[in-house]
């Protein structure tokens, strides 16, 4: 038996890492059933086979480096990484392609790191732009909304024994940045013009920003990233929607499509690789926001929240540099290299 | 105008020369262990890397090309560019000691960069290269150069402190971060198409 010491505040402990992580993962659950309602049981199944992919991963690594593995695994940090790259995955996904996905954020992402705490990059997005880097076909196949496969056809996808094409469909951003400029084929596809924007992903947004809302009740996270995300994301697409409407989608139709909600309440909003300060995180989710906008307007790839997300964390260190805080008992904040770099 | 800030953007996004055309490793990795040394490094670099490929330009139009000498272009880019450096030295020590003290031992480790000896090659590679795009291109290659630096130091003096194992401590993981990084620049490609 061991002395337990401990500074101050003694205060008692209703969280710990475990019920915020757990509390998240509740949170993506109005997400998860609409993406189920919209587009069949592939992602339950991604999610799943996903959770069970970081857990083995998580465990077999830190059993490996003699660390308590039953411990480790109670933080579900491996859980949520899993869950949100689950989501982020086509519904078509082969179990090979969560399996590499996952295998690869658990791994090199985060436990080559050290862990929960000290991964620079958020592990989720590393293994989503691995695989769509890697597998871009796999990875831009999704299913045309309103045709969801039924529980057995999304099983045999997962087992790789059904060709997609049969069910597959451009997604919205897909379509947009095929046809933009071009006035008449952006009015005929039907797949632009839901109630709100894209259709069936408008839905998929609107529950995950229900699920960033409760997060933001709860006080797991602060409005700062959610917000400075979707403003960053819809000023440019704002301005450049006012210049010319038929090259650049309206703000809506960005806010609405993809990741982006998803990326703004749940994924950017990782505390480890995000900025510090407050100031800082609203630099870095602006940022983010910005730069969504630019590589789905302007890139090689309809979506864009994984690699803007990446792109920020690496630059989140260097934000932090320059955003510090003024300290109590001094009249200028010690910011830069002049004082920053060394602590 | 426009032209020249395409070149720019791809220069130091699309075609990052250390993230994408993995031109320049020795320095990324050999000074990027604290942010003042990596500012001090991108300072040095940004200065010579234009010089140069501005002078390796002109070597190459009036020099190399008027008498059909093209082939030796290597080999005279690399002694343009060892002069450029000792010139600059020489140059700032003289005018301003303060900022050779600043720069120090960065300035003579340029010459061994191979991204200076990248820029000048690959710039004359473009059949229409004039003395303003290679200006351009040689300051956008410092500049992207320079950002991926500075960020990889910040990022590394935080890794410094991480638990990583024991196995993948120091010039490993810094290998690894700089791949995952070079992933998250891969978001760059077909902005620009050049």
């Amino acid at each position: 038996m061991s002395l337990i010491t401990s500074t101050s505040p003694h205060a008692s402990v209703k969280n710990n890492t475990g019920a915020f992580m757990r509390q998240v993962i509740y949170a993506t659950l109005p997400g998860l059933a609409v993406l189920t309602w919209q587009f069949g049981w592939g992602t339950v199944i991604n999610v799943l086979w996903a959770v069970v992919v970081a857990l083995i991963c998580e465990g077999l690594f830190l059993k490996a480096r003699g660390r308590n593995v039953a411990f480790y695994l109670k933080d579900y940090s491996a859980v949520l990484t899993a869950v949100l790259l689950g989501l982020a995955l086509p519904p078509t996904a082969p179990w090979w392609l969560t399996l590499v996905g996952v295998g690869f954020a658990i791994i090199v992402a985060k436990q080559l790191y050290g862990g929960l705490g000290m991964n620079p990059f958020n592990p989720a997005m590393v293994g989503y732009v691995l695989l769509l880097i890697s597998f871009p076909v796999a990875m831009t196949q999704w299913i045309a909304p309103g045709e969801a496969p039924g529980f057995v056809q999304s099983l045999q996808l997962f087992a790789g024994q059904l060709p997609v094409d049969g069910l597959s469909g451009a997604t919205p951003l897909d379509t947009f940045r095929t046809w933009a400029g071009n006035e008449t084929e952006l009015a005929s596809h039907g797949i632009l013009h839901g109630d709100l924007a894209g259709q069936g992903w408008e839905w998929v947004n609107l529950a995950f920003l229900l699920g960033g809302l409760y997060l933001i009740s709860r006080k797991i996270i602060t409005w700062h990233i959610p917000a400075g995300f979707l403003a960053g994301l819809a000023a440019p697409a704002l301005i450049a929607w006012l210049i010319d409407p038929v090259r650049f989608a309206d703000p809506l139709f960005h806010l609405l499509s993809g990741g982006a909600m998803l990326g703004a309440f749940f994924i950017a909003t990782d505390p480890v690789s995000a900025a510090t300060s407050r100031m800082g995180r609203l630099v870095y989710a602006l940022l983010i926001g910005v730069l969504i906008w630019v590589i789905r307007s302007f890139g090689g790839y309809p979506d864009a929240v994984a690699f803007s997300v990446l792109l920020l964390n690496l630059s989140a260190p260097f934000i932090d540099y320059y955003t510090q805080p003024r300290t109590y008992g001094h009249s200028k904040p010690n910011r830069g290299t002049a004082g920053g770099g060394k602590s | 105008m426009t032209e020249y800030v395409l070149i720019l953007i791809s220069a130091v996004l699309v075609n990052n020369f250390v993230l994408v055309q993995f031109l320049g490793l020795c320095p990324f990795m050999g000074v990027s262990n604290k942010i003042e040394t990596a500012m001090g490094m991108s300072l040095a670099t940004t200065f010579v890397l234009t010089l140069s490929s501005v002078l390796a330009y002109l070597t190459w139009a009036y020099i190399l090309v008027p008498f059909e000498l093209e082939y030796l272009r290597t080999i005279s880019f690399i002694l343009v560019i060892a002069v450029a450096v000792q010139f600059t030295e020489m140059f700032v020590k003289k005018a301003s000691p303060l900022l050779y003290r600043v720069l120090g031992v960065f300035l003579p480790l340029i010459t061994s960069n191979c991204a200076v000896l990248g820029v000048a090659l690959l710039n004359v590679r473009q059949e229409d290269a004039t003395f303003m795009s290679s200006l351009t291109y040689g300051f956008g290659a410092a500049l992207g150069f320079s950002l991926v630096l500075v960020l990889f130091a910040a990022m590394r003096e935080r890794i410094a402190v991480a638990d990583v194992p024991e196995a993948f401590r120091g010039p490993s993981i810094g290998l690894i971060t700089a791949g995952l990084m070079s992933l998250a620049f891969m978001g760059f490609s077909g902005l620009i198409k050049l």
